[in-house]
């Protein structure tokens, strides 16, 4: 239904200029769009940045979305990122404590979620995971259990599986 | 050969043939002055940069060139904000150069140090800090490509002034990687079938002409397409003097001032042909009612405005030029026949609209402000470029001046800037010199940049002022009066200056009329003192503009006050 609100995933192509991100943001910001989550990094050209971006919108107003980002000057290409054709991914980092009492638990929670301990101190684990959204959140569900203590959660990024 | 930042901003400007700056001088530009010194490049000195940015703009409007300002950091930078906007919103293509601190020091709150590229970030089409020397000639060049492609908007370069300072060798011959070609879409002709097509099979056609037919200097095409086809033609306000007012086909202005027969034409058509617009809120007003009956062709440049605010039937994302003289070729066989009695019966049913409600008002004692307007377009044959600045003034100038031409009708439309019209008409003057040019203001919007009487001394433009005074902020005092219960709250300005002790304290001859029978011998006058002139007339405190759709309320629904019918259009 064109009035239904969704998360969609859009890849910003752009030149990899200092204010660029800054722009992206305020196009957001200025047309009253929102941003669920961004992510950013360069591509293989150190000239060339993508910036994955989730947002919260009818379908009206994602195609007005991808309409006004093309008009900027440094934005070199906009795709839709549909879930039928992309991979969506996101990970986390977590701090539990890892007491002794707690150590086979955590060890469960990352053998059947296929995460990972990435740094280890007497009483401290932080630990990894990536996944989709659902599975994350199911996750950190289980770690609160655990008593985690703080997290860091990137942005969503896609893939297309096909090249198009 | 080395240069300095100074002597290749230059060089870039002169590549581009920029032959006028609208500027400001200050701190962080004062090498660029220093410059400018030995350079023979015409520099006009406002006296508020407002002013400037407002003079480059009107400039760009009058000759259809690219207008050129030079302020200084800071308070300078944001002098140019509310301009900036003003040209975005309309889509002027402008360059701004704006100094700012040296890079060490950007971002510690230097003296007279603002964030300007991120303060207009979203009012300009692009912007850019220039942060090493080798960047500046580039930059420069792409600056000016950026603001007259596509479609033309404002564009603000940032320059420090260490990379000012700095030095550096350029290539002048070398331009920055030029922006993809302009090229028509590939399915032009595809699209201008489907266009032909709606129209071949339309009993009411109507053609809506918007700015960007003007910008996209498109109006010859766009008046052989009407013509051709004998379509009844509306415009917006930003449209006016695309297509003649004394065309037969001409029916009006549409929109929440527009005429009886526009609005009532936009209503009731089965086909609407709309070329260089955007569907502004003034222009439909309730967006459910706008057009009902009709299928809509809609052709601009830029995708943004293509079902952004009305579905289309056939969009076509094009310059108007290559999209008209499609539209012309393939309309041009023998085969191409359009429903001759129905369109017959619309064109008189159109004209039938105009002749019995035209813009009208109501003669009194005291000096109407619309017929102030018809005066000027008589005695000027029509022929002035006019600024106008925001409200009441701007609709009268808008409804009685009957533009023939375009280029000539120079008004803040998207941004609606009191303020816009006397360094607008400064800026046209400057780039039109042989042309009269008139302001048309209100005495609310003259104060607010009242400066530039010095700017006109200055360079001595014969810039003709023409001030419909009614001690009010006459729009807002429109608005109080019809739906807030006339409730007049701080739209009174019972103190105004004497205009024309104003004016003569500059050096600027002035006049006055406060009587219907003087209008004609003042502005007589005034027109035909060589020089500027301010002319005052006193006119009815409480007039309103006519016809009115309140918004948010479909365009049929027209209110026209008490004022019965005196025939004009």
């Amino acid at each position: 239904m064109p009035t239904q609100l969704k998360e969609r995933a859009i890849a910003v192509i752009v030149n990899n200029r200092p204010d660029v991100l800054a722009r992206i943001a305020a196009t957001f910001s200025a047309r009253g769009f929102n941003i669920e989550s961004v992510s950013a990094n360069i591509t293989r050209d150190p000239a060339v940045t993508k910036i994955i971006i989730t947002t919260l919108t009818t379908q009206d107003t994602i195609a007005r979305v991808v309409k006004q980002l093309n008009r900027l000057v440094d934005v070199l290409e906009v795709k839709r990122l549909r879930r039928p054709d992309a991979v969506r991914r996101e990970m986390i980092i977590a701090r539990v404590p890892s007491a002794k009492a707690q150590a086979s638990a955590i060890r469960e929670i990352v053998k059947s979620h296929g995460g990972k301990a990435v740094h280890e101190e007497a009483d401290t684990a932080i630990l990894e995971f990536t996944g989709d959204t659902e599975e994350l959140e199911e996750i950190l569900t289980a770690l609160e259990g655990l008593g985690m203590e703080d997290f860091a959660r990137s942005g969503v990024i896609a893939l297309e599986r096909k090249r198009l | 050969m080395q240069q300095t930042g100074s002597q290749i901003l230059f060089t870039a400007l002169k590549q581009e043939g920029v032959d006028t700056l609208f500027g400001y001088p200050g701190g962080c530009v004062m090498d660029i002055y220093d410059e400018l010194f030995r350079q023979d490049i015409r520099h006009i000195l406002v006296r508020h940069e407002q002013g400037a940015i407002h003079a480059a703009d009107g400039y760009a409007r009058a000759s259809g060139r690219v207008g050129v300002c030079l302020v200084t950091s800071g308070p300078g930078a944001t002098n140019t904000v509310t301009g900036i906007a003003n040209a975005y919103m309309d889509s002027i293509p402008v360059v701004v150069f704006t100094g700012q601190v040296p890079t060490a020091m950007i971002g510690n709150d230097g003296f007279q140090e603002v964030d300007i590229t991120g303060i207009t970030r979203t009012c300009t089409k692009h912007n850019f800090l220039v942060r090493r020397i080798d960047d500046l000639y580039p930059t420069v060049r792409e600056a000016f490509q950026i603001a007259r492609s596509g479609r033309p908007g404002p564009v603000l370069v940032d320059l420090p002034k260490d990379v000012i300072q700095s030095m550096a060798a350029i290539d002048p011959s070398a331009l920055a990687d030029p922006l993809p070609a302009e090229e028509a879409p590939a399915n032009l002709e595809g699209l201008c079938e489907e266009a032909l097509t709606l129209l071949r099979a339309a009993k009411k056609p109507l053609l809506m002409v918007g700015g960007g037919v003007i910008l996209g200097k498109a109006t010859e095409l766009f008046r052989g397409f009407a013509r051709k086809h004998q379509i009844p033609v509306v415009s917006t306000l930003m449209g006016l003097g695309a297509f003649p007012a004394s065309d037969p086909l001409w029916s009006g202005m549409l929109g929440m001032h527009g005429s009886y027969s526009a609005n009532m034409a936009v209503s009731h058509c089965d086909l609407l042909i709309a070329v260089g617009v955007r569907f502004d809120d003034r222009a439909t007003s309730k967006v459910d009612a706008f057009a009902p009956h009709a299928k809509i062709v809609h052709i601009d440049i830029d995708p943004v405005s293509i079902d952004k605010v009305i579905r289309t039937h056939v969009s076509i994302v094009s310059h108007c030029a290559p999209a008209l003289e499609a539209l012309l070729r393939l309309s041009d066989g023998e085969g191409f026949k359009l429903a001759e009695r129905p369109l017959t019966a619309w064109r008189n049913q159109v004209r039938q609209w105009k002749a019995e409600t035209p813009l009208s008002y109501c003669r009194s004692e005291n000096i109407k402000p619309q017929y102030v307007v018809e005066k000027l377009h008589q005695l000027t044959g029509g022929k002035a470029i006019v600024a106008t600045e925001v409200g009441q003034n701007q609709m009268w100038a808008a409804q009685f001046y009957r533009f023939n031409d375009p280029n000539a009708f120079l008004t803040s439309g998207g941004l609606g800037a009191m303020g816009f019209g006397l360094p607008a008409a400064i800026g046209a003057q400057v780039a039109c010199p042989d042309r009269l040019v008139v302001d048309v203001a209100g005495d609310g919007s003259l104060q607010m940049n009242i400066q530039e009487l010095g700017t006109i001394v200055h360079y001595n433009l014969p810039v003709k002022i023409v001030i419909l005074n009614n001690l009010y902020l006459g729009m807002i005092r429109q608005w109080q009066e019809l739906f807030y219960g006339r409730r007049y709250c701080q739209c009174d300005m019972p103190e105004t200056p004497d205009f024309v002790k104003l004016a003569e304290a500059y050096g600027i001859k002035g006049l006055r009329a406060v009587k219907p029978a003087e209008v004609k011998r003042v502005l007589k006058e005034g027109l035909d003192t060589p020089g500027p002139v301010v002319m005052d007339f006193h006119v009815e405190p409480e007039e309103n503009v006519f016809p009115m759709v309140k918004p948010g309320t479909p365009l049929t629904e027209m209110s026209f006050g008490n004022s019965r019918a005196r025939a004009v259009a």
